[in-house]
Order: structure tokens, then sequence, then C-alpha cells
């Protein structure tokens, strides 16, 4: 009598498992980050919950709130002035390349107007303080974090929130739209500059299309989005800096990731905002 | 208006903080596992263990700076595992915390530094807090740099410009998280004095995070021996030299303490 034959085995989870496992591992993974980037924006929206809270109820730290307009806003001028101007600039002389062929050297006043007052000032003005200030604040509230100066501060039964949070998104949101306005102006100056001393037009010429177009709302379009782009940078600067963890490299990188994420946020709310404002 | 009542002071020998089943876990390691501890009112507790041990991480349960992941801690009688930062607030008030680097803020002087509590918590006038400012300095034997930055000061300094800043409200109970670490021996040897002199004058129960004997030596009423997630011995000095844990004992010997053999003589399983 020969043997009896063996039983085929049957497909077992374990054997699935084994079989799978490139594509398990891609989709733990997968989960990980989402459960990650979940985390963060719960993180990130209870600080901006905390940060409301504190900026309407005492103890409100005035001083530190001054400090801040200074930092966040003052020393911020010149970055954003000399970025609008030479953003102007080039405007102008894009726009006069571009217009040539059709004699359209009376529009350069109404483009560069228009595109700095209602994108390009606002987009631009917070992309740069989204570099100078939310790096800043990151850095300075993550080395804070790692020397313990914020567990000190908890430990006095001060609230970090109220201190170091608060002072820092007010400041930015409130500064944000003064920026963006000198951002306008200077950048309409800017192509002023080109459009009388390249392009042989009369200032009158220029700033009178550039009166003729602009609108009330068009103004209001752009320093409306800067409020929320203040909000933006502040906060991710902020969470960032107080949830770093280890030793000064992790503040090295928080302050990039800060610089990042609160680029990319700037970008696609701006596309969101844009169609929210266009829509009154 | 019982909320603004000053809280009852607590008679000398009472336990005013109690650790009960309390499990800490992070990432993958256990740091306590279980962990039971009183601390007397009015005493000084050394909490010894190697490094990783968890002593630290025992401290900042005190004053709820880390939440544990089960079991309970009363200080003063109340609960604070459950409570939120805002509940903490008068409770915290009643301690303080001497952090390893200081924890001094980079940005203000040495004056603003000590200030900053009293500003906070207190209705002090400008000429009272800086009169408040310059005794504590005194008391930590640093009269007359209130205009310094952190910067300019050395390890020692900071220590106790930051031991100053933490007396600043006359807490009831002060948390040392390794006041030596790092100094030379002289001026580990000045910090640990200023513990004792502290917990004298000012009447504080003091808690102690450290690895170095000498200073537990000077400083301790009571050792803690923390190892592998758990309070390994409880007792004196002279209890722990005579004959604590094995690895206590290792300690003692590496620091040149003469100790003894035999068996364990004060296990008190937390009490």
């Amino acid at each position: 009598m020969s043997a009896p034959r063996p039983a085929t085995p049957q497909p077992s989870a374990t054997a699935f498992f084994y079989r799978n496992i490139r594509w398990l591992r891609f989709v733990d993974r997968f989960g990980r980050k989402g459960q990650a980037a979940v985390e963060y924006l719960g993180g990130l929206a209870q600080l901006v919950g905390d940060a409301a809270m504190g900026s309407v109820s005492r103890p409100f730290y005035r001083y530190e709130l001054l400090r801040q307009l200074d930092e966040i806003g003052v020393k911020s001028v010149s970055i954003t002035g000399i970025t609008a101007f030479t953003t102007g600039m080039v405007l102008a002389l894009q726009t006069a390349y571009s217009l040539a062929a059709f004699g359209g050297k009376l529009f350069i006043g109404r483009v560069v107007s228009l595109s700095l007052v209602r994108e390009l000032g606002p987009i631009l003005t917070a992309l740069m303080v989204g570099g100078r200030v939310g790096s800043g604040i990151t850095a300075e509230l993550g080395s804070m974090t790692v020397t313990e100066q914020v567990d000190a501060l908890r430990s006095m039964a001060i609230s970090p929130v109220r201190r170091l949070v608060v002072p820092r998104v007010l400041a930015t949101v409130l500064m944000m739209p003064v920026l963006t306005s000198l951002a306008d102006v200077l950048g309409i100056l800017g192509g002023l500059f080109i459009a009388v001393v390249e392009l042989r037009m009369t200032a009158q010429d220029y700033l009178s299309s550039i009166w003729q177009q602009l609108q009330i709302s068009d103004i209001m379009s752009g320093l409306g989005k800067t409020f929320f782009f203040g909000l933006e940078i502040a906060a991710i600067g902020c969470y960032n800096g107080l949830n770093v963890q280890g030793g000064a490299a992790s503040v090295g990188t928080a302050t990039t990731r800060t610089v990042v994420i609160a680029s990319i946020c700037v970008l696609v709310s701006d596309f969101f905002l844009t169609k929210l404002f266009l829509a009154f | 208006m019982s909320e603004t009542r000053p809280p009852r002071r607590p008679e000398r020998g009472e336990t005013i903080v109690e650790f009960e089943h309390v499990w800490k876990r992070y990432e993958k390691r256990e740091i306590l596992a279980g962990v039971d501890l009183k601390i007397r009112h009015g005493e000084v507790l050394c909490i010894l263990g190697p490094s990783g041990s968890g002593k630290s991480v025992t401290l900042r349960h005190i004053n709820g700076l880390t939440k544990p992941d089960s079991g309970d801690v009363r200080v003063f009688g109340q609960s604070v595992v459950a409570l939120d930062e805002e509940q903490l607030t008068p409770i915290r008030r009643r301690l303080a915390m001497l952090f390893q680097g200081g924890a001094l803020f980079d940005s203000m002087n040495v004056e603003r530094n000590i200030a900053f509590p009293l500003e906070e918590h207190t209705t002090k006038s400008t000429s009272e807090i800086a009169e408040a400012v310059a005794e504590k300095l005194k008391m930590v034997g640093l009269p007359g740099i209130q205009r310094k930055m952190p910067a300019e000061l050395s390890g020692g300094m900071r220590k106790r410009v930051a031991l100053a800043r933490s007396i600043a409200l006359e807490p009831e109970i002060i948390l040392y998280d390794e006041p030596t670490t790092g100094l030379d021996p002289l001026s580990s040897e000045k910090i640990a004095q200023l513990i004792v002199d502290l917990n004298v004058r000012l009447q504080t129960t003091s808690v102690v995070v450290t690895h170095d004997i000498v200073t537990a030596r000077t400083v301790a009423d009571r050792l803690a021996f923390l190892y592998q997630g758990q309070f390994q011995f409880i007792g004196t000095f002279d209890q722990a030299a005579r004959g604590g844990h094995p690895v206590l004992q290792d300690y003692f010997r590496s620091m040149g303490f003469p100790c003894g053999t035999g068996t364990i003589a004060a296990v008190t399983g937390g009490s």
C-alpha cells in the first residue's frame, strides 16, 4: 500500500502575512504618517484654541506683546520692503515687455498694482515673514523647551501659552496687514521707478492708471488674507518650538520644518482664501 | 470666600506627597513600575539611582509636569493626576523646582529672573520686589549680581541664582533635579549646604534627585534608591551604609564609603 498523500497546505494568516509583507509594510508606514499628520493638526488646532482663550482672558502680557510687535513687525520691514520694491520693478519690466507689441505701456500701472495688491503683496510678505518670523519663533521656543525654560514656567504656575504663544500669535496677526500694506505701497513705487526711469512714462500716467483701476475691494481682499497667513505662521512656529524633543539638533530640524510647513500652508490656504474673497 | 483662604500648613512629619502604584512608560521602556513613596513634611528626601532610572521623572510627577500612565500622586492630600494646567496652579504655587541646568530665562537679567514669579503671583510693589530679590540673592551667597545676564554666570552661580528664583515665593516643597551635577566639588558642597540651610530657615520639605553620594550624605534625612522602576530601599544614610540594596552598596563602595555586607537592613516597602 502506498503512503497517504499529504494534505494540501491551507493558506494561513501567517502565510498571507509573509506573502504580502511588502504591501503590509507600505500600508503600515502610510498609516503611521497619516496618524502623525492627524495628531499634528489636532495639536495645532488645540494650541490655536488655547491661544484664542488666552488672548481674551487675564493675565495679559502687554510688555511682551509690544516686544513681539517690534521683533516680528518692525524688524521685518526691511526684508518685506526690499522684496516688494524689487518685485514691483520686475513686474513693471515684464509687463512692458509682454504688452509692448500691443502698445500697452499705459496698462503697466494697472497690472503692477492689481497683481501686487490682490496677490503678490500678501503672498510674498507671508513667505518672507514665514521664513524670518516663523523660524525665529521655533528656534527661540525650541531652545527654551530643550533648556527646560518652558517647564520652569509651568512649574511656576505660569502658562507658556499665555506668556509665550499669545503675544507671538497676536503680534504676527496684527503686523501682517501692516507689513503687507507697506509691501503694496513699496511695490507700486518700484513699478513707478521703472516706469519713469526705464520706460520713459510720466509718473502721472502711471499713478492715474492705478487710481482708475484699483478698487477698495481689491485692497480688502489682499489684506483680509494676511490675518489668516499671520495666524498660520505664528501657530506653526510656536507649536513646532514647544514640541521639540531632544537637543540642539532637534531645534534645527524643527526650524526647517516650520519654514516648509508654514510656506505650504500659506500657499494652499491662499487658493482657498482667494476663492472665498472672490465670492464676496 | 473659602477660595481665598490660605491653604492649611501641614504639621511636621505629616505625609504631604504620596505616590501610589505609579507606572510610567516611555516608548517601549518601563521607567516607573508601580512606585510607592511617601514624603513627610520638613524632611530632605534624596532620590538616588543610576542614570536613566527615572529619578527626574519621579520628581516631575510631584508638580504635574509629567503625568503617570496609571497610579496616583497626591500632593497636600490632593490628587494631581487628573488636574489640568489651570487646576494645578494653586498646588504649583506652593512648590518650586530647581532644574538641572538652572533653566534661567536667557532674555532676562538675574534680577528680572528672580522677580518674575513675584511679579506674576504677588501684588508687591517694585521696591518691595527689588528688596526681596536682594534678600534671596544674599541667602544664596551672591549679593549684588542683579544686573548680570545668565550667560555671564558660571554653572554653579547659575544654579544658585535659579535656587534664589525657586525660593522667591517661599515654597513649602522644593524639588531639586540634580542640583550638583556638572559642578566642581567645592561648588557642589556649597549647593548641598544651601539645601540644608534653606530647609531649616524656610521650614520647607526638599526632594533632591541626585546620583552623587557625597551630596546625599550632606543633605539627606532619608534616602530612596530607585532601581529597575521601583524604590528598592528607603531609609536613612546610615541604614543604607549598613546594608541597603546590593547596587546601592556598590555605589557607596565606588565613592569610598565603607558599608556593610549583611542582609538588606531597611527595605521599608514605600513608607
